[in-house]
């Protein structure tokens, strides 16, 4: 049919306008990522040199790695560099970046994976089932205990449970080592913690945001219709209110999948996990800017691209941009 | 046979939040029910229509309950079945149409697909068997291209077909009763009398029973057997259609049918009296208006096409049209809230200033507003007094202790005591809100005042006294009023003049007799035939009509080329009407009609 071939038109245009408009944010942040690094306090010299560091000593090694040039060549040709894959050597190391980065990627993406895996189902069903009876005492236990783990921000969550579970009861370890010939069971036991606190971090607001979109929608016109219909009331939230939920609920989870990253940052630290962004932490310590810029990139890229999900998701669900008139 | 629904002394209480206590919504009401027969419920909001209608299914509202008395469907007592056996009757046994059809509709599923869950959800036949019940009734509710229409998604479908769907759905499963909840009130009236024919038609055909609530008498009188009439959740009277329509015993009918408007006579007497002078207070000239801003000049959607009306200082100009029309837009402009695209505003010969910013505090004191919604209009923080202070100390520059004084002379210009100058807006009812406001644009000392559907959010007796009060302000005070409404019988008791928009053109303006008389612009005679009267057949006789079974035919089409009106003329000229213009025909008086027809032929 015609009218479909031009809605799905529509459709695409509207997306691609998202992934345009998510490029150019990627550009924003490299430049901020960039312009971050160079004012930081101190430079590689001086950290490389330490105390013997004289003038003319530092001058050289500025030379020798190039940063006596303008700072716009070297942002345009680290940028070059990332359209190319070339992220660069470190300044510490003199490796290139990416093989530095590269087994720690998998780790990282493993944390914050299996956080996600295990907060988003369970957030959204803790939501619905709240919003299924609300006011009731699982409601209100809930809604109480999730403001009070909003509040409790993850470096105290952390804290907390390797008192407990490491210092007192010594049942997991306060350091989580994995490597590539750990097993599964090694690998349970050294995650159980930072990936419970990274749960915890986000569970809260997903549940919450679930249970008020659902409630909103339950309060609509067309739900009452729909009960009095006779619609079964599983069927009036699976079918009838779900879909109209999704958008709202869809963006909360991407906010808060973003928000794991960020959140990964100081889990790695405290757990002394080797991930990106414990990577990232030591590089800053080092004024290792490459390493720094590149894992920033990694990061800020994962953040917008779950925004985008979060946008292209909305735009699909809603009826009346899939179907125009 | 005993009848198929009895209510018996039904007690409903409601409260705002949960933390309010309780109080009685519906007082103890009494009615039956017989199979194949029509009850309507009428009264004024907050009679409890609605509450009773819905308690026959054995729902309560949110935040309303049962406290007393028995609904007994087909000899089964509903209140006191369980959840899941007031589930089983719903939508199976009786079926429910909303008053909005456009919020009813689940926006994110197609209209089959919640058209035959009904039969599905209750195990009524084979889906192929729903589907087939639908595509008939459909094409019974003379919806047009019924397989396909279906198809779609609410916001595919126009409201008036939306509406027409909604009772598709209520009676795909053959229930025993339908109720209706003032499902003709959100559309305009020449869809109105499609929507109302096409229920009777379905109500009839299927043997159902039915309650039907409404607050329009004239609608009530073209579908009911007999008439309920409520006021403050309990029972006035009831009786049978004719009886209550033409002998009413109670005085409380009696007020309800008098603040009924007779529908305009056609033959043009009685209308505004004032004779036309000169003396133009506003011209507005030749103005193009819409929203969002193009780059480049020009809007993105057009509301307004080259729109020109005088209004003459001293008189009431009723501003007509259908939802869409941009009745509402022109109030914007005139006031400068919606910056024209092009054209001139000019009050007293020189040119306001098109945007409400550039316009002097003179200016703006000397053209006030009304608006629609008396509830969101007032800053809730605020008493009446201040409300209506502002103005005084704003435009006139008047000290503490005179404003005081001269809230308490506008207070009484709109039939309001003193003392509600120390209230809030919330203690007040809307009818009183609305005077307010009225009192609050007459504090600026204005010379004219645009009302913008000022009754339609009252109901039939505040909005009767509203008009009222602005025939006597008028005469006393001999202030301009531009009056917009979707009523053409409200207009044509107040106005002298009316200006008749559709699609955002000007069809046809003049003095208010000779708008009501021959020659008509066909769509002011459409227009003119779909009010509905308060007598039992009139919509029979009007159906048949050939304007009404071709404005039936099509939809509103804003922005097409020629005349708008010319896919639902009766009169239209192929090759003429679909791609030129009409020209202006000048009649006496100022009267004039935009149509290829030549004036000879609008008779």
């Amino acid at each position: 049919m015609r009218g479909d071939q031009r809605e799905g038109q529509l459709l695409t245009k509207l997306i691609l306008r998202r992934l345009a408009l998510g490029a150019i944010t990627l550009l924003v942040v490299s430049l901020i990522v960039f312009g971050g690094t160079e004012i930081l306090p101190g430079d590689v010299a001086n950290a490389i040199l330490g105390q013997g560091a004289t003038p003319e000593n530092l001058q050289v090694i500025r030379k020798e790695l190039g940063l006596d040039r303008p700072a716009y060549i070297r942002y345009f040709e680290w940028l070059g560099g990332l359209f190319t894959g070339d992220l660069g050597n470190s300044l510490a190391t003199q490796r290139p970046v990416s093989d530095i980065l590269a087994p720690r990627l998998p780790k990282t993406l493993l944390l914050g994976g299996l956080a996600a895996l295990i907060a988003v189902p369970l957030a959204v069903t803790l939501g619905l089932y709240t919003a299924m009876r609300p006011g009731s005492w699982f409601d209100r236990s809930l809604t109480t205990g999730s403001i009070a783990m909003v509040s409790a921000p993850e470096f105290l969550i952390a804290t907390l449970l390797v008192l407990a579970f490491a210092v007192e009861l010594r049942w997991l370890p306060a350091i989580a080592r994995i490597s590539e010939s750990s097993s599964p069971g090694e690998v349970f036991i050294a995650l159980a913690m930072p990936v419970a606190t990274l749960t915890a971090a986000v569970l809260a607001p997903m549940m919450r945001m679930t249970r008020s979109a659902i409630l909103n929608v339950l309060s609509h016109p067309s739900i009452e219709m729909a009960i009095l219909k006779g619609v079964p009331r599983r069927t009036i939230i699976l079918k009838h209110a779900l879909p109209n939920a999704i958008a709202p609920i869809i963006n909360v989870i991407a906010v808060n999948l973003a928000y794991i990253i960020g959140g990964v940052l100081v889990v790695e630290t405290i757990f002394s996990y080797d991930g990106v962004a414990k990577l990232m932490v030591d590089g800053v310590a080092a004024r290792d800017l490459p390493v720094v810029q590149a894992c920033a990139m990694f990061f800020c890229a994962i953040y917008i691209v779950f925004n985008l999900i979060a946008d292209v998701v909305s735009i699909v669900a809603n009826p009346r941009l899939r179907h125009s008139k | 046979m005993s009848a198929l629904l009895q209510i018996n002394d039904l007690r409903v209480e409601g409260r705002r939040n949960t933390r309010s206590p309780y109080s009685p919504i519906v007082k103890g009401v009494s009615l039956e029910v017989n199979r194949g027969e029509v009850l309507a419920l009428i009264g004024e909001s907050g009679a409890g229509k609605s509450t009773i209608a819905v308690s026959s299914m054995g729902y309560a509202k949110p935040g309303c309950r049962f406290s007393g008395g028995e609904v007994i469907f087909d000899g089964i007592s509903v209140l006191d079945m369980t959840l899941e056996q007031k589930r089983v009757v719903r939508g199976a046994r009786i079926s429910y149409v909303a008053q909005s059809a456009a919020a009813s509709f689940n926006a994110s599923l197609r209209l089959d697909d919640q058209i035959t869950e009904v039969s599905m959800v209750h195990g009524v036949g084979t889906k192929a068997e729903a589907e087939t019940r639908m595509v008939d009734l459909a094409r019974r509710m003379q919806l047009p291209d019924p397989e396909n229409i279906i198809r779609k998604y609410p916001h595919q479908v126009s409201g008036g077909q939306l509406q027409r769907l909604m009772a598709v759905m209520a009676m795909n499963a053959q229930p025993d009763l339908l109720v209706l909840d003032e499902p003709t009130t959100a559309l305009d009236v020449t869809t109105q009398v499609e929507v109302l024919a096409a229920f009777k038609d379905a109500i009839r055909d299927s043997g159902a029973a039915a309650i039907y609530v409404t607050h329009d008498l004239a609608v009530v009188a073209q579908v009911a057997d007999r008439i309920h009439v409520l006021l403050g959740g309990e029972t006035v009277e009831e009786g049978p259609t004719e009886q209550i329509l033409h002998d009413p015993q109670e005085d409380y009918t009696r007020k309800l049918m008098a603040a009924v408007r007779p529908p305009p006579k056609r033959t043009g007497e009685g209308a505004g009296s004032r004779e036309a002078t000169d003396d133009t207070v506003i011209d507005v000239a030749a103005i193009d208006a819409g929203y969002g801003k193009r780059i480049g000049g020009g809007v993105v959607v057009q509301v307004l096409h080259d729109v020109s009306v005088d209004i003459p200082r001293g008189s009431a100009v009723g501003v007509i049209g259908e939802s869409g029309c941009g009745k509402s837009t022109l109030a914007r402009v005139i006031s400068g809230l919606l910056p024209a695209a092009s054209g001139e505003i000019l009050l007293d010969g020189s040119a306001l200033p098109s945007d409400v910013k550039d316009r002097t505090r003179e200016q703006l004191r000397r053209v006030q507003i009304v608006m629609q919604m008396p509830d969101v209009s007032f800053n809730p923080l605020k008493t009446i007094g201040q409300a209506l202070e502002r103005p005084l100390e704003f435009y006139l520059d008047m000290p503490a202790d005179k404003r005081r004084e001269r809230v308490a002379e506008l207070l009484k210009m709109v039939d309001l005591p003193a003392e509600f100058a120390n209230r809030r807006p919330q203690a007040l009812s809307g009818g009183q809100k609305q005077r307010v406001n009225l009192a609050r644009a007459l504090a600026a000392e204005p010379e004219v005042i645009l009302c913008d559907e000022v009754t339609s959010a009252l109901d039939t007796v505040v909005g009767a006294q509203i008009i009222e009060l602005l025939k006597r302000l008028q005469d006393d005070l001999g202030v301009t009023f531009v009056f917009i409404s979707h009523d053409l019988s409200t207009v044509a008791s107040f106005a002298d003049r009316v200006v008749v928009l559709y699609a955002g053109r000007v069809a046809e303006q003049g003095p208010t007799a000779q708008i009501l008389s021959p020659p008509y612009h066909p769509y002011t005679s459409l227009l003119l035939h779909s009010v509905p009267e308060m007598r039992v057949g009139w919509l029979e006789e009007i159906r048949e009509t050939e304007t009404a079974q071709l404005a039936a035919a099509s939809v509103v089409e804003i922005g097409a080329t020629g005349c708008p009106f010319h896919k639902r003329c009766p009169m239209a000229i192929p090759g003429t009407c679909d791609v030129k213009d009409p020209p202006i025909r000048p009649l006496p008086n100022g009267h004039r009609i935009a149509c290829h027809r030549e004036v000879a032929e609008l008779y």
